[in-house]
């Protein structure tokens, strides 16, 4: 069974108070992820990243299109029962204790009375904030707050996590941290469904990835496989005769006697044959790695896609 | 269970106004001013009882109306605001629980207010008259329709707000809690006009709350009693139009997008 189906989902907004008008936030998203992934859902700010997640919470009503979460449609309140969200730049009710909080958000989630309170430590220990239990959240720091919404998030040990831009505004610590316990989760079965704008996390964790640009869908599958679109050059090395490969067109850099280039995958046996030929002595012809990064600029750049609202 | 939920939600609310220190303020301020009724009590001789008893319940009443309002207008639009309701709705919540907690968590709030604001009021009453006499009773009729009207107001300011403005919200429902208090007049005023101004001049009067039946703060002040018709009659309206006003403002959110 699928952890979450969507089929042709789309938001439109009504934007002008006199003279309305129509923006498409999202438009006929479809899109399934597999029990037991982690889920990356890549896309620049107001790409509508945002905005499906609100739909997926019922937070939003969508325009058209439909989607269920394990099995059942997202309209139905049962859905809720299994899932846990962590919204973006999340804000929590700061007269409220950490663990009062917990408690709150289990009992919301009928969690059984009895058990409340020890789950409530047992989450907070594991995010770290087991020594600020009986601290108010007003006087929690950003990272602390970040800490307090994904124990929020699990409390009712769901199934499926959505989280939108864990990381966001996180040192490089909060971010290992909460890479770390994405994988934690994962590992004990959770599926993971996260939203980010940073590459190198999502590059780092994600099962699958899913690339969002104004509103539409830009790709989505295996890292590797996404990657692998971007490769298809090599790097080459060589030592003396530094204008050997002037006739393939690549811009060569040249420190000492050193030579260094990129070409393409079917340029290879030409550019060792005119090293030699040349009298150079080729020291090193690798693969060039290619990078998340490279998919996602490919697919966002300014141009590509409808104008959207923001998300 | 539907009714747990409806309940924790409704326990954080008065627990935020609990710890809210613009509540302790308004509180402040009411019992404040209980405190000074005998003072204008000695101005007016022979009068004392009757001064005392209309300044101190028009105080719980104002002082009431005030925090009903401005914690009221607030309910909802301060969660979205602060996407407090995405976490909370993302569970098993439905909109209407969230809805009706909210409306019970303020209504406890008042109850616990208007208690403490009474025992200030009754304090005043003891020093003054150096005892109750039977007819004091009454007073906790007229505390009870002070009660009525707040629990009216909370519902109103709560359709508001699950549609306009916090600051929209806030004159829209003090408007309707002056006009209310008017009801029945703007009824005789309507009498005496004709044509489509009679019919606009009737309608506003039945659409805002009859709050002017609820008001026997005058009555009991001259130690008039309150019939049991009158509290029957009372309690049945601000049941109905809390219902109304709760379901209008349930079937607004419902349907809203949380932007």
């Amino acid at each position: 069974m699928s952890a979450i189906e969507i089929s042709n989902l789309a938001k439109t907004y009504q934007v002008g108070f006199f003279r309305k008008t129509e923006k498409a936030a999202l438009k006929n998203l479809t899109l399934e992820v597999h029990e037991g992934e982690i889920f990356g859902y890549l896309g620049p700010n107001g790409a509508g990243k945002t905005t499906t997640l609100k739909l997926l919470m019922g937070l939003m009503f969508p325009t058209a299109g439909t989607a269920s979460i394990l099995g059942r449609p997202i309209s139905d309140p049962q859905v809720k029962r299994s899932i846990g969200f962590l919204p973006e730049q999340p804000y929590f009710y700061d007269y409220l204790t950490a663990r009062e909080l917990l408690e709150y958000y289990a009992s919301l989630s009928d969690v059984p009375a009895k058990e409340r309170s020890s789950r409530a430590q047992r989450m907070l220990d594991r995010v770290g904030l087991g020594g600020a239990a009986n601290t108010q959240l007003r006087k929690f720091s950003k990272g602390m707050l970040q800490r307090a919404g994904i124990a929020q998030a699990i409390i009712h040990d769901p199934k499926i996590v959505f989280l939108d831009e864990p990381m966001s505004g996180l040192d490089p610590i909060g971010r290992r941290e909460v890479r770390d316990l994405i994988q934690e989760l994962n590992d004990e079965g959770k599926t993971v469904f996260f939203s980010t704008h940073i590459l190198s996390d999502a590059e780092t964790l994600c099962d699958r990835v899913a690339v969002l640009n104004r509103g539409e869908l830009q790709g989505v599958g295996v890292v590797a496989d996404l990657l692998a679109e971007t490769v298809g050059k090599r790097e080459v090395i060589w030592e003396g005769a530094s204008t050997a490969l002037d006739a393939l067109g690549t811009k060569v850099k040249i420190v000492g006697d050193i030579a260094r280039t990129v070409i393409d995958d079917r340029q290879a046996d030409a550019a060792i044959d005119a090293i030699r030929h040349a009298g150079g002595r080729l020291k090193s012809l690798m693969p060039v790695q290619g990078a998340l990064e490279d998919y996602f600029l490919k697919h966002t750049e300014p141009g590509a896609g409808a104008e959207v609202k923001s998300e | 269970m539907t009714t747990s939920r409806i309940g924790h939600i409704a326990y954080n609310t008065f627990r935020e106004a609990v710890r809210d220190r613009v509540l302790y303020n308004l509180i402040f301020f009411a019992l404040l001013l209980l405190a000074s009724t005998p003072l204008f009590g000695k101005i007016s001789i022979g009068l004392e009882r009757i001064v005392l008893v209309n300044l101190g319940l028009t105080a719980v009443t104002i002082f009431g109306m005030l925090i009903s309002i401005f914690i009221g207008i607030g309910l909802v639009s301060k969660e979205i605001d602060k996407k407090t309701l995405y976490t909370v709705l993302s569970r098993p919540v439905r909109r209407w629980e969230f809805i009706l907690g909210k409306y019970f968590g303020l209504g406890l709030t008042l109850l616990v207010n208007t208690f403490f604001m009474a025992v200030g009021f009754l304090a005043a009453l003891l020093y003054i008259a150096h005892g109750f006499q039977r007819s004091d009773v009454q007073l906790l009729g007229a505390l009870y329709f002070i009660m009525l009207q707040f629990m009216v107001i909370i519902a109103i300011t709560l359709l508001f707000s699950s549609f306009s403005s916090p600051m929209l919200s806030a004159l829209f429902a003090f408007g309707y809690f002056v006009i209310g208090n008017f009801a029945e007049e703007l009824r005789g005023a309507a009498n005496l006009l004709d044509g489509v101004s009679r019919a606009i001049v009737l309608g506003i009067s039945y659409l805002v709350p009859n709050f002017t039946a609820m008001n026997v703060i005058s009555q009991v002040a001259h130690s008039e009693g309150i019939t049991g018709a009158l509290l029957l009659q009372n309690s049945l309206y601000a049941i109905f139009y809390s219902a109304a006003a709760l379901s209008a403002a349930i079937l607004i959110f419902e349907n809203r997008d949380l932007k």
